[in-house]
């Protein structure tokens, strides 16, 4: 008993093929776990099965001991867990404070007819969702586009943006896909520094995929490697380094 | 030098239309403001579907079916069962709420494509719907509703002001309004709030929606009851103010004119509706009286548009809104707003950074 998230024996098929096979690994409390592996190792697709957008041929995984089989999707997020994504799910037509409201969805309870009539418990509640949903827009830097719309900001800002959607929520576990994808090189340094800060600030564990290595290895406490679906290795940063069939891996791919 | 002036805040526009549809029916025939009390009804219908379309991003192609639904709850109500009229809007309202709450739960089903056709289903077999009970719906005979009298205070204000008796139109074009401005500040206070941005969040990605929390069956359903329910009252209001409805005042056109109305005026907005609705039901009116009565456009022009009626013009001039407006009118307005406002400020365009010309001397 013990770790936040617990992959067992986990697997999943698409027709065909494989994109995991009888992966297991734990993520505790606290720690930074890296998820590397080449192009179509099954990094997103683990990511997707962990927040029921997908489903396991086979194994489980655990979410503070529950089974995510019996959690909802939109129920993930009630254990503590949230995510970005690989591509930056935005909703586009928003700005970016709506777009960091969405993410608050889960601290207020006020309904439809509360918010329609409207009572003062929804009024006093929105209030204080835009005040938690201000200081996350400020906690990643972008005080400035608070009202900005969204589709209209440069790839490396929507990627904060939708940090701060996950994180005010108040998540103990984070998983971000490719959090310096497709970013310029200062950009990188930038959301490695933030997301230290996520880390140590916070206190949000953290499974990131990530394909740049400096940045995995110097964030990282623990790495986990897939290849065509298999955990191939797990240690830490310079033991996985080390480690021939990684080398192997990432060579053959290159 | 300092600039402080700004365009006037928006409540001032808010106060202002209200004003005016509050003030305009007594400079107006009593055939007019019955004119107008059906574009408000359209209004509201639209508000309706806009909620469902624009703000969850469902398409229905048959919301003339609740209209149709409220209509005849409350025809049959007061009818029938000797009810007050106005005692029935209410439960229209929230009986046809229900059903569509019902309707949205297989609809989460459906993939967009076949959602647009199944509410197409429902708009096309309404009409033979309401004829086969006939004892209950009166048929293609229809029902005669008693339109009530403006009651003593009403009357008397009005005969302060106009001089004039108030008539039963007048009336209900008051009751109409009544009716559109608390519906519409209840989709206000909704669209702006948590349920709306639920609403919004999954139209834009049900998957990010879903790992925010956001329940996305249940926001989906919720908006094709409230939709629904504003189609239920926009239903019950239509046959009190046209005095008679049979199945033929609900035809497919109906429900097309709906989402015409929704996306001309501009989808997922408040004032959008309004504005639609305007434009959808003085539109074939307006092209129909004055198209033809122009001698200086060809003859087979002005016979076509006598024949196909409002199609024509409905076709053109939603094509160039498609291709001038893509948000429809309000989205036209904001732009135009925005640069009044940064004109009048004096502030950069916020795309090219650019100033812009002092106003002084331009
Ligand atoms: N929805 C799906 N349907 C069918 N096959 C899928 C689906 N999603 C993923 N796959 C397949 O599963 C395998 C793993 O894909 P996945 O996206 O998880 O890789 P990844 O490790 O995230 O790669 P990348 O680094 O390129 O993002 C791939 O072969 C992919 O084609
Ligand atoms: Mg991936």
């Amino acid at each position: 008993m013990g770790a936040l998230l617990e992959v067992k024996d986990l697997s999943v098929r698409f027709g065909g093929v494989v994109a995991l096979d009888r992966v297991s690994f734990d993520v505790e409390a606290g720690q930074v776990v890296a998820l590397i592996g080449p192009n179509g190792a099954g990094k997103t697709t683990l990511f997707n099965v962990i927040t029921r957008v997908y489903r396991a041929s086979h194994g489980t995984v655990l979410i503070d001991g529950n089974p995510v089989q019996s959690i909802r999707a939109h129920n993930v997020i009630r254990h503590g867990l949230a995510r970005t994504f690989q591509n930056v799910a935005l909703f586009r037509s928003m700005t970016v404070l709506d777009n960091v409201l969405v993410g608050d969805h889960v601290q207020t309870r006020s309904g439809w007819v509360q918010a329609s009539i409207p009572l003062p418990a929804a009024v006093t509640a929105e209030s204080a969702a835009r005040k938690r949903a201000l200081e996350m827009i400020d906690f990643v830097g972008l005080s400035t586009h608070a009202e900005r719309p969204v589709a209209a900001l440069p790839f490396g800002i929507q990627k904060r943006v939708e940090l701060a959607r996950a994180l005010v929520s108040r998540p103990r576990l984070l998983l971000l896909d490719e959090p310096a994808g497709g970013i310029s090189h200062e950009e990188v340094d930038a959301m490695a520094k933030l997301l230290r800060r996520v880390h140590t600030d916070l206190g949000v564990t953290m499974l990131l995929v990530e394909h740049h290595m400096a940045f995995v290895m110097g964030i990282s406490d623990r790495v986990v490697v897939l290849d065509f679906g298999k955990k191939i290795a797990e240690g830490s940063p310079a033991e996985v380094q080390r480690n021939p069939a990684v080398i192997e891996a990432y060579l053959g791919a290159a | 030098m300092q600039r402080i002036r700004t365009a006037p805040p928006r409540y001032w526009l808010v106060l202002l239309v209200v004003i005016f549809f509050l003030g305009f029916p007594t400079v107006i025939s009593s055939f007019l403001a019955s004119e107008w009390a059906q574009a408000l009804i359209l209004a509201i219908a639209i508000m309706g579907l806009n909620i469902l379309v624009g703000y969850s991003g469902q398409l229905s192609l048959g919301h003339g079916a609740f209209m149709a639904m409220g209509a005849y709850i409350s025809a049959i109500l007061a009818h029938r069962y000797k009810m007050d009229y106005l005692a029935t809007v209410p439960i229209a309202a929230v009986v046809t709420g229900v059903v569509g709450f019902l309707f949205g739960i297989p609809s989460l089903r459906l993939s967009p494509l076949y959602l647009a056709l199944a509410t197409f289903a429902l708009a096309v077999v309404t009409p033979s719907l309401i004829k086969r009970p006939a004892d209950l719906t009166g048929g293609v005979q229809g029902i005669l509703i008693v339109q009530p009298d403006p009651p003593q205070l009403a009357s008397d204000v009005f005969g302060a002001v106009t001089g004039t008796a108030m008539t039963s139109d007048q009336w209900i074009y008051y009751i109409t309004l009544a009716c559109a401005l608390i519906l519409f500040w209840l989709a206000w206070n909704l669209a702006r709030r948590r349920p709306g941005r639920a609403m919004r969040a999954i139209r834009d990605g049900e998957v990010a929606a879903a790992a925010s929390g956001v329940n996305v069956a249940g926001f989906k359903t919720l908006a094709f009851g409230i939709s629904a329910f504003y189609a239920g009252t926009a239903g019950s209001l239509f046959a009190l103010s046209t005095g008679f409805i049979s199945a033929d005042t609900f035809p497919v056109s109906l429900s097309i004119q709906l989402l015409v109305g929704a996306v001309v005026g501009g989808l997922a907005s408040i004032p959008g509706p309004l504005l639609g609705a305007i434009f959808a039901y003085f539109l074939p009116i307006g092209s129909n009286q004055w198209v033809p009565s122009q001698t200086w456009l060809p003859d087979q022009i002005t016979s076509t548009v006598k024949n196909a009626g409002p199609a024509v013009s409905y076709g053109v001039i939603l094509i160039l809104i498609m291709m001038f407006a893509p948000n429809g009118m309000v989205g036209l307005i904001r732009s135009g707003y925005a640069t009044l406002d940064r004109r009048l400020r004096g502030a950069p365009d916020p795309k090219t950074g650019q100033m812009p010309p002092d106003p002084q001397t331009v």
